[in-house]
C-alpha cells in the first residue's frame, strides 16, 4: 500500500519535472527564432524534410479518407432520403475533425519521429556536444529551425488534406454513387462557413503542429545518448504526440464547436 | 548548388499548394459571409417561444439569407425570449413594422427566422426592436390542439 | 613547474547518486601536454566537460586562464569556448555535411568571411592533418582514423589556445595511431597550444605527455612526469602503469564472498 503511494508520488514528480524541463527547453527554442529567421536557408532545408517529404502520405491518406467518408455517409444518408447532404457531411467532418487530427497523427509518424531520431542520434554521436564546444548553441542551430518548420508545415498539410479529401469525396459521391452534383456543392457551400469552420479547423491544426513538433524535438534532445535511448525516444515521441493530439482535440472541439 | 535550388523550388511549391488549398476552401467549399459579420447592424425581436432556434441560425427575407442570429436570451420583465440578430449592411430598407417568424426548413431541418416587410415609412436601425413576431411552432402543441378539435367535434 | 593554464581546486561533482569527483585538485601547465589518466569510469571525460563548461561542478573552483568557468554566464562561456578546441572520442562530425563543410562550420557560424578566405583556412587545416584530398567526402565514407583527423582539423580551425583530446588513441590501427600521436605533438609545438589528453593507453600517452595525472576514486592518485611515475614506488601506480590485473585496484566489482554467493541458490539472484 505504502509502496503504491510512493510509486504514484514518484511518478507525479517525474512527470512534473519532465514537463518543467520541456517548458524550459521550449523557452530556449523560441529564443532562437530570431537567429533562425536571419538564416532562411536553414529553415528552408527543414521545411523540405519536414513538410515536402510528408506531402505524399498526406495526399494519399486524404484521398482514401475522403472516399471512405463519402461511401459510408451515402449508405447512411440514403436511408433518410438525405443524400443531398452528403457534401455537408464529408466537408464538415474533414474540416472540423478529420483533416486536423489525421494529418497531425500522420505527421507525427512521418516527420515527428524522424525529427526525434535525428536529434537523438546527433546527441548520441556527440554532435550536439561538439557544437557546444565550438561555441554554437545546438538548440538555436539545430532545434529551432526544425521546430519552426514543423509549426509551419502541419497547418499547410492539413489544409491540403481537407480540400483533397473533399474532392475525393465528391468523386465517389457524385461521379460514382450518383448524388446530384449541384446539391452536393450548394448544400456544402451554404452550410460550411469559412470564418467559422475553416478558420477553427486551421487553428486546431496550428495547435497540433505546435504540440507535436514540441514533443518531437524535446524527446530527441532529451533522449538517453544510446541507441536504445534514441529508439525509445522515437516511440515516445509518436505515442505522446498521438495522445496529446486526441486529448487536445476533445478540448478544442468542446470550445469551438459546441454551443 | 543544384540540390539546394531543387529544395527551394519544392518548398515553394509546397507553400503554394497549401495556400491554393486554402483558397479553394474559401471559394469553392465554404461561404465567406460570416467573415463580414462584424459589419451590418443588430436588431432584436421578442418571441413567446423560440423552439429550437440556435445562435448562428439564418435570418431570411423571402428566402434570401440576409443575416444571422447572434444571441438568444430571456427577459425577466416580459417573460419572453429576446433574439438578437445581425443583418447585412445593405439591408437598410426594412420598415419598422416588419414581422419576424420562426420557421423550420423542411420537416426535420433547422429553424430560422423569416422577416416579412411591413408598410411603415420609418426603417429599422441598429438597436431597433421588432414587435410583430410569430413564435416557433412546437409540434407537440399542434398535435395537442388537433387532438382537442378532433375529439370535441365528435 | 611553469605557470598553470588550468587550475582546479577541491572539485566535487556527482551524477545522480554517484559521486564522481570528491576533491580533485590539479594544475595544468601552459604550453605543455598534460595527460589525465585513470581506469575506465573515473570521470576523465567528465573532467574535460567540466573544463568546457558543459557540466557544472557541485563544489570547488575551476579556472582557465584565470577565468572561473562555472561562474561565467552563457555569453562569456561561449566566448571562452571559442578559444578551446575539443577532439571527441567519436569524432562527432556533423553527419549531414561534407568534410570541407564540417571544418568550415565553426568559421561560418562565427565569422562573415568571404568564401575564398574560408577555403584557404580549411585547406590549410586539412593539409596539416594530411586529408586535403578527402575534402569532398561525407563523414559516413571516412574510416575511424580519418574521421578523427578531420575532427582534429575542425577542432583547431578557430586557432584555439587550449586543445582537449578525449581518448584520442582508442580504436585505431597502429599506423593511424602513430599519425595521431605525432600530430598531437606537432600541433602542440607549432601552434604553441596547451594540450590536455585524456586516455588510458599508457604507452602512447607516456610517449608524448610532459605531465601526467592519474585519477582514481574521485581523487588525484598520483601526478608527475612520465619518468617519475614509472619509477614511483606506489603500488597503485605500478599496477596501473604495468597493467597488472589485480592489485590495489580490484579486479572484482564489489560483491559478497564467492562461495557464499554460490551456496545461496537461485532465490537471491538480485
Amino acid at each position: 500500500m505504502l509502496d503504491t503511494l510512493q510509486r504514484i508520488g514518484a511518478f507525479t514528480l517525474d512527470t512534473l519535472s519532465s514537463l518543467g524541463r520541456a517548458s524550459l527547453f521550449l523557452v530556449q527554442v523560441i529564443a532562437g527564432i530570431k537567429s533562425t529567421l536571419l538564416r532562411p536557408r536553414l529553415l528552408l532545408r527543414e521545411l523540405y524534410s519536414v513538410g515536402v517529404l510528408s506531402l505524399l502520405i498526406i495526399i494519399f491518406s486524404a484521398i482514401f479518407v475522403g472516399m471512405v467518408l463519402s461511401l459510408l455517409g451515402y449508405v447512411t444518408l440514403v436511408d433518410f432520403g438525405a443524400e443531398s447532404s452528403l457534401g455537408v457531411l464529408v466537408s464538415l467532418s474533414l474540416i472540423r475533425e478529420l483533416g486536423p487530427v489525421l494529418s497531425a497523427l500522420l505527421f507525427s509518424g512521418r516527420a515527428g519521429s524522424a525529427l526525434t531520431a535525428e536529434i537523438g542520434l546527433m546527441k548520441a554521436t556527440e554532435q550536439l556536444a561538439s557544437m557546444e564546444m565550438m561555441a554554437v548553441d545546438p538548440i538555436h542551430r539545430i532545434v529551432t529551425p526544425r521546430f519552426l518548420a514543423g509549426c509551419i508545415s502541419l497547418p499547410l498539410l492539413s489544409v491540403i488534406f481537407m480540400s483533397l479529401g473533399i474532392y475525393a469525396g465528391y468523386l465517389v459521391g457524385s461521379v460514382w454513387l450518383g448524388v446530384d452534383e449541384g446539391s452536393f456543392w450548394s448544400q456544402m457551400q451554404s452550410k460550411v462557413e469559412f470564418g467559422y469552420d475553416v478558420i477553427n479547423g486551421v487553428i486546431k491544426s496550428m495547435v497540433f503542429a505546435f504540440v507535436v513538433t514540441w514533443i518531437a524535438v524535446f524527446q530527441g534532445y532529451n533522449a538517453m545518448p544510446t541507441s536504445e535511448g534514441v529508439s525509445r525516444a522515437t516511440t515516445n515521441s509518436v505515442v505522446y504526440s498521438a495522445l496529446a493530439v486526441l486529448a487536445l482535440d476533445f478540448i478544442l472541439t468542446a470550445i469551438m464547436f459546441v454551443k | 548548388m543544384g540540390s539546394s535550388r531543387k529544395i527551394e523550388i519544392l518548398v515553394g511549391l509546397f507553400v503554394v499548394l497549401g495556400l491554393a488549398a486554402l483558397v479553394v476552401m474559401a471559394l469553392n467549399i465554404s461561404n465567406l459571409t460570416s467573415l463580414s459579420s462584424d459589419k451590418g447592424y443588430t436588431i432584436t425581436a421578442r418571441f413567446d417561444n423560440v423552439g429550437g432556434l440556435r445562435p448562428r441560425a439564418k435570418v431570411t427575407l423571402s428566402g434570401v439569407s440576409v443575416g444571422r442570429v447572434t444571441g438568444i436570451s430571456y427577459d425577466r420583465e416580459t417573460f419572453q425570449a429576446v433574439v438578437s440578430m445581425r443583418l447585412n449592411p445593405d439591408i437598410d430598407y426594412l420598415p419598422e413594422d416588419t414581422q419576424a417568424s420562426i420557421y423550420t426548413s423542411g420537416l426535420l431541418g433547422e429553424q430560422y427566422i423569416s422577416l416579412e416587410p411591413g408598410a411603415e415609412d420609418e426603417v429599422l436601425k441598429d438597436g431597433s426592436s421588432i414587435t410583430l413576431t410569430q413564435s416557433a411552432v412546437v409540434l407537440e402543441e399542434v398535435i395537442g390542439k388537433l387532438m382537442v378539435s378532433l375529439t370535441s367535434k365528435n | 613547474m611553469s605557470e598553470s593554464f588550468i587550475s582546479i581546486r577541491d572539485l566535487h561533482f556527482s551524477r545522480g547518486k554517484r559521486q564522481i569527483f570528491s576533491g580533485v585538485s590539479l594544475d595544468i601547465p601552459a604550453g605543455k601536454i598534460t595527460a589525465i589518466m585513470g581506469p575506465s569510469g573515473t570521470g576523465k571525460t567528465t573532467l574535460l566537460r567540466l573544463v568546457g563548461g558543459q557540466l557544472k561542478p557541485s563544489q570547488g573552483s575551476l579556472s582557465v586562464q584565470g577565468l572561473q568557468i562555472p561562474e561565467l554566464n552563457r555569453k562569456q562561456l561561449y566566448q571562452a569556448r571559442k578559444r578551446m578546441g575539443m577532439l571527441f572520442q567519436s569524432g562527432a562530425l556533423l553527419t549531414d555535411l561534407s568534410v570541407f563543410e564540417n571544418i568550415a562550420f565553426p568559421i561560418r557560424e562565427h565569422f562573415d568571411f568571404p568564401e575564398s578566405m574560408i577555403r584557404d583556412i580549411v585547406l590549410m587545416k586539412l593539409e596539416l592533418v594530411g586529408l586535403r584530398g578527402a575534402r569532398g567526402l561525407m563523414p559516413a565514407e571516412l574510416s575511424g582514423g580519418m574521421a578523427r583527423r578531420v575532427a582534429l582539423a575542425r577542432a583547431i580551425v578557430l586557432d584555439p589556445v587550449l586543445m582537449m583530446y578525449d581518448e584520442p588513441f582508442t580504436g585505431l590501427d597502429p599506423v593511424t595511431l602513430g599519425t595521431i600521436v605525432s600530430l598531437i605533438r606537432e600541433l602542440n609545438e607549432s601552434l604553441g597550444l596547451t594540450s590536455v589528453v585524456v586516455s588510458h593507453d599508457i604507452h602512447e600517452t607516456f610517449s608524448i605527455a610532459d605531465h601526467v595525472c592519474i585519477l582514481a576514486e574521485g581523487k588525484v592518485a598520483a601526478a608527475g612526469s612520465p619518468e617519475e611515475l614509472l619509477n614511483s614506488d606506489s603500488a597503485f601506480v605500478q599496477q596501473f602503469v604495468q597493467g597488472k590485473p589485480d592489485g590495489p585496484m580490484p579486479f572484482h566489482y564489489p560483491a559478497p564472498d564467492f562461495s557464499q554467493d554460490l551456496m545461496q541458490g537461485a532465490d537471491s539472484q538480485c
